[in-house]
């Protein structure tokens, strides 16, 4: 199937299979940012955002984006990079292959919440698994990029 | 010292942070086959018949493998030091499967959608067996896991295959019967810890390729580097110079990846067709066909006088090496000898075992490796036996563990060494006072069925394995003066790459940006056992500073030699060499560097190795603050302190998250963590839909503090931190349930039906 | 792996409904659960493009489009003004933000699973499914229907003055749950839904003083308890939902009872 979208506000046609999945897609691309780490929904290290929103690309289908904006880290470098520099002055990212789908899901948490509390970030995070930090120098991290922010 | 002891930013953070593709499968060419495996649905089964011919032809397949076509000796996955304590019990492919999912054929082509539909069209022909699913009854059944003559165990560790015994031992310091006799109380009981995931984010995965030289290069997710150069080596019967291996950035280990899982098949796929190949193993195959924990049924007994002196200590242990017995006869080493040892005043100590293989999913090394097992038990029995005493478990445990004022003792269950460093003491009153102990112990009642209680345990691990670990370090000297730090240690997010870094450049009194460090790559870097057993920053670290030394004697020579005068009086401030007797003479480490690459002068490059004789222990103490739903037998994690004394911290922030990494994975463990197999041995939860690991409102709040001794033979006078901090979670939360309602959970994990239903057993009704 | 032969996005309902009458094909909603499966569909029917991502609300109704995603819902005031402990509460479990953003809530009340939060929530109040086909039907006789080729294109809420309040028990914050538990009051009535038993939520509706004594407190437990079955799987055993069931029922008893939040 045709399809075309802009990733990172860039425009991309193709023509792809249907059940082609969006991560695969993106992969394909060259945006390898964008992890697996299950297959069943659960780890949120797929996330991007279609058209702003988080979703987990993992269970989308690359026909059903046709004609949308997506958004990868690789898009958002430099917001990434300003929130990166806290997580990695808490030594928080680790081995970092849950980082990108946790700071997309940050940065937009920053534009939907506004002055969250901790149980707030918590719980609009909670979707982003991570194994290596115990989440706590995420959350230092998160609470120390939000009061500058302000 | 400048970077040593400092919150120093990761080397690769912001690669990190703004998702750069540094990961193996980002690095890879697109171009390659796709290898897959298709898995037998049965735990124990002998293959009869494989019919692989409408699987072959289909498009885009260039090969399938049968056991018909893999190499014929044995080999252990298991990634240790040659020669291996883990039995050569392994094929590729195997005739006879041992548990469900044991790989029946490898398929490789070169598109997923071909490589799925060929293998939906392989078909076998089984012939089932009876598996052995309950490796309590494993000993001298009738049903046995690994009948073949040609089993090997290199060293002797108690292994007798036609019995379903991996590895036994029996260990005694002073006669235990003797002592418990004289003993006013006395706790006997039974523990039982479940086999539980590393779940590392990324899982497993292996690219392979054919180089120039005809030499099989692999780019792999792993802890060992070297050893999986030895593992691929045996398992395709081909001289270890043929193999090459690749460490690029990976996505987490906790010790899963200290095993070969992907490895083997791509390898011998392209060691086959000449033609690169991949393996990406799914979440579900990383779950049913991982290297988890052992599970274990330890029996404990333990005695001590009407004062709580405890006297004796008695741990007998089985232990579930699964279908192979990967690390089995190891891990289970550590759940006596690091449990037993913090109660080292005890006059008598007996540790007995037996590791039996069952038709279950094989098991391998996780953080703590087999210490946290025993620490449950061994640690819960001490609570147990406060409660006995009516006594404070902390009181107890102060009475009792190692302090400050024993080092200098030796550690009979601790193969006779000297404890040098450590203030155990100190961490655990840090602890109480930051949880407010006095005040809290042991329950209070919050109203509406909830009450909130507290519960300790302490703990200790090694730092590297005792004149086995060896790292070995070389650094350069480049134009300008910058200097290349190669290692063979492995960093695995951890952050040893920088912690090493920070060693070389307070050695070398140069800034940290003035030292380059990569990933490991066999052909390149100099040897290192890997990153396991908490050894990297011990052993490594104490190499950097050898190298380092190395390194700074030829700087001097050197520049004494451009200078023209003798070495003498020369030194080196890591800017310049200059004369302490005359200030003319001095030279620029940028003008020596650059010099070197020129003839005539010297080019600078030292490497050095270093091992321990010792495996100094870091301690720690944890203190829980739970509430617990007395309707519903609800755990929620409410406070965890953690004080840890690992020696130096080298990088405070990272000995910190690996503190609290290790707590989240201890309280996942203890509360839900747990593979269950249904009747046929098919994992049921083979999903992170069904085995939950903590999300971020199931950690809790989480603090930790340092309390450091300063360990002599480490490097900065640190000790290692990666392990130890899963250990306190289970016990600590198994004593504050029973402070909240005197409910003994010995089994893990302790769910909510589990303590309701022991509360009604007791005769308290939840329904208040 | 889930494979799909072909994909349409439908421009009215009535070819969405003439495609789903053929077996191999699927209406996708959010698709998490289709994509987990080993299914070979033959075309995959998205109705996206319908209009029916909305949730309108007038003086009686609610209607809530089965493309709504289940954070619409979980964000959406009237209806969390209306329901205050019931809507997002019965979602905020469910995996995370991301999920939420993408699970439609017509998938998840067509699905009718077992453990199902949203349909155990719906079901303690006067909700109604419409379907192209079918029309309207309530939705405690939708839980019982078996799953067919009709079209659910909407949820309806009757509005009025119930009090609501939701409560589930997992065994980590993100797990499926080992028992959901909806109750709702409205004058003598009192709605009493159990849902993962681990089968599909039933609902017990008892008559009782809305601010009942303790004798009545302890018959609407007992009844509703009594009139749902519970069963063993690796999560629960029956004995032990049956405790739950207990706990979850009094705790939404109360906090309906003393107006305020529960207290977890």
């Amino acid at each position: 199937m045709q399809i075309k979208l802009w990733i990172n506000n860039k425009e991309f046609s193709d023509d792809i299979a249907p059940d082609t999945i969006l991560l695969d897609f993106l992969r394909a691309k060259g945006f390898y940012s964008v992890k697996r780490g299950c297959d069943t929904s659960n780890c949120g290290l797929c996330t991007v955002l279609l058209e702003n929103r988080p979703i987990l690309s993992c269970s989308t289908l690359a026909v059903r984006v046709d004609g949308m904006h997506v958004t990868t880290i690789e898009g958002l470098e430099k917001e990434a990079a300003e929130f990166g520099a806290f997580l990695a002055d808490e030594g928080a990212e680790q081995c970092g292959f849950c980082s990108p789908g946790f700071i997309m899901s940050v940065l937009s948490m920053k534009n939907e919440l506004k002055n969250p509390t901790e149980n707030e970030i918590k719980k609009y995070l909670e979707g982003n698994l991570c194994r290596c930090t115990g989440y706590m120098g995420q959350l230092r991290a998160i609470k120390k990029y939000l009061s500058k922010e302000n | 010292m400048k970077a040593v002891n400092k919150n120093i930013r990761k080397k690769d953070a912001m690669s990190i942070v703004t998702g750069k593709p540094i990961y193996t499968d980002d690095i890879i060419p697109e171009n390659c086959l796709i290898v897959k495996v298709l898995r037998s649905p049965h735990a124990h089964a002998i293959i009869e018949d494989i019919y692989t011919e409408k699987a072959t032809i289909v498009p885009g397949i260039e090969c399938i493998l049968t056991h018909a076509d893999v190499p014929k000796s044995r080999f252990t996955t298991a990634g240790q030091s040659y020669p291996e304590p883990s039995p050569y019990d392994r094929l590729i492919l195997d005739k006879l499967i041992r548990c469900v999912g044991d790989p029946v054929a490898i398929v490789a082509g070169w598109d997923e959608k071909s490589v799925d539909k060929s293998l939906s069209l392989l078909k076998v022909k089984y012939k089932v067996l009876e598996p052995l699913l309950d490796f309590k009854d494993g000993k001298d059944n009738k049903i046995i896991v690994h009948p073949e003559e040609n089993f090997k165990a290199l060293i002797d560790i108690g292994s007798e295959n036609k019995r379903n015994i991996c590895a036994s031992e029996c260990f005694e310091f002073g006669n235990v019967e003797k002592e418990l006799k004289k003993c006013s109380h006395i706790i006997e009981q039974t523990y039982h810890t479940k086999a539980n995931h590393q779940t590392a984010m990324e899982t497993f995965r292996t690219y392979t390729s054919m180089d120039a030289y005809g030499r099989l290069n692999v780019i792999t997710s792993t802890q060992v580097p070297f050893h999986i150069r030895r593992i691929l080596a045996n398992a395709l019967e081909i001289p270890k110079s043929k193999v090459r291996v690749i460490k690029p950035r990976i996505g987490g280990g906790f010790g899963s990846k200290q095993s070969a899982i992907s490895e083997m098949f791509p390898a011998i796929v392209t060691w086959k067709t000449g033609k690169p190949a991949k393996m990406i193993y799914s979440r579900k195959e990383s779950l049913t066909n991982g290297s988890p924990r052992h599970e274990s049924e330890l029996n404990i007994r333990l005695g001590s006088d009407e004062n709580g002196i405890i006297k004796a200590i008695h741990m007998n242990t089985i232990w579930n090496a699964g279908a192979y017995g990967d690390h089995g006869p190891t891990t289970v080493g550590l759940a006596g000898h690091k449990a037993m040892t913090i109660y080292n005043s005890a006059k008598a100590f007996k540790f007995d075992y037996e590791v039996i293989y069952s038709n279950t999913m094989g098991a391998g090394a996780f953080r703590g490796y087999g210490a946290t097992q025993g620490f449950f038990a061994l640690e819960s029995a001490i609570n147990e036996l406060a409660a006995k005493l009516e006594m404070d478990p902390t009181e107890l445990r102060m009475k009792n563990m190692l302090t400050q004022t024993q080092v200098g003792n030796i550690m009979p269950t601790y193969y006779n060494e000297e404890l040098k460093s450590c203030t155990l003491d100190k961490c655990l009153e840090r602890a109480k006072a930051m949880i407010g102990w006095d005040e809290k112990y042991p329950a209070r009642d919050m109203g509406n069925n909830k009450v909130r209680s507290v519960g300790v345990a302490v703990a200790m691990q090694g730092s590297g394995i005792s004149d086995i670990d060896v790292g070995a370090v070389e650094i350069r000297l480049n134009d300008d003066g910058f200097y290349t730090l190669m290692i063979g240690a492995t960093d695995m997010g951890t952050g040893c790459d920088t912690i090493l870094s920070q060693i070389a450049a307070d050695c070398l009194d140069c800034e940290m940006d003035n030292i380059i460090v990569h990933g490991v790559d066999t052909d390149l870097s100099p040897y290192d056992t890997g990153s396991y057993a908490s050894s990297t920053t011990y052993i490594t670290g104490m190499a950097v500073i050898k190298t380092c030394e190395s390194l700074k004697k030829k700087i001097i020579a050197e520049g004494a030699r451009l200078l023209d005068c003798s070495e003498e009086n020369m030194n080196f401030d890591g800017q310049e060499v200059f004369s302490l007797k005359n200030e003319n003479k001095k030279i620029s480490l940028k003008d020596i560097a650059n010099k070197g690459l020129i003839g005539m002068n010297n080019y600078l490059t030292a490497s050095e190795s270093h091992y321990s004789p010792t495996s100094p222990p870091p301690f720690m103490a944890g203190i829980v603050e739970i509430e617990v739903d007395m309707l519903t037998g609800k755990v929620d994690i409410i406070d965890y302190v953690a004080v840890v004394d690992c020696g130096t911290p080298i990088n405070p922030n990272l000995a910190r998250v690996q503190t609290e990494g290790g707590i989240v994975q201890g309280i996942g463990m203890t509360l839900y963590e747990d593979i269950i197999y249904d009747k046929s041995g098919r994992m049921i939860n083979d999903s992170f839909l069904q085995y939950k690991i903590p999300t971020r409102i199931d950690a809790g709040n989480i603090r930790v503090e340092f309390e450091s001794s300063y360990e002599p033979t480490g490097p900065f006078g640190a000790k290692s931190i990666g392990e130890i901090v899963i250990n306190t979670p289970a016990p600590a939360i198994a004593n504050a349930v029973y402070n909240a309602t005197k409910v003994n959970i010995r089994t893990l994990p302790i769910t909510g039906e589990k303590i309701v239903m022991g509360m009604i057993k007791n005769n308290i009704t939840p329904l208040i | 792996m889930f494979t799909i032969d072909k994909y349409i996005v439908a421009d009215n309902l009535q070819q969405a409904y003439e495609l789903n009458q053929n077996r191999r094909n699927v209406i996708i909603g959010g698709m998490l659960w289709l994509k987990m499966g080993r299914k070979k569909i033959g075309t995959a029917i998205d109705l996206s493009s319908l209009g029916l991502n909305n949730i309108e609300e007038d003086e009686d109704n609610f209607k809530i489009g089965c493309m709504c995603t289940l954070r619409d819902i979980e964000l959406h005031r009237g209806l969390n003004d209306c329901y205050p402990n019931l809507i997002s509460k019965s979602v905020e479990h469910i995996v995370g933000v991301q999920l939420r953003n993408m699970a439609t809530i017509g998938g998840s009340i067509y699905s009718r699973f077992g453990f199902s939060d949203v349909l155990t929530a719906f079901l303690s109040l006067d909700s109604y499914v419409e379907l192209y086909k079918g029309g309207i039907v309530s939705m405690e006789e939708y839980a019982q229907m078996p799953l067919d080729n009709d079209i659910l294109i909407r949820i309806v809420i009757k509005k009025d003055s119930r009090k609501t309040c939701y409560n589930s028990y997992r065994t980590s914050s993100s797990d499926l749950p080992v028992l959901t538990c909806s109750v709702s009051n409205i004058d003598n009535t009192w709605n009493v839904v159990l849902g993962a038993r681990p089968q599909k939520p039933v609902i017990t509706k008892i008559n009782a003083n809305s601010n009942p004594t303790d004798e009545e407190f302890n018959q609407i437990i007992s009844q509703a308890i009594n009139n749902s079955s519970f069963g063993t799987n690796y999560r629960g055993s029956k004995e032990y939902r049956e405790i739950l069931a207990h706990a979850l029922i009094k705790r939404n008893l109360e906090a309906i009872i003393s107006g305020g939040n529960y207290a977890n």
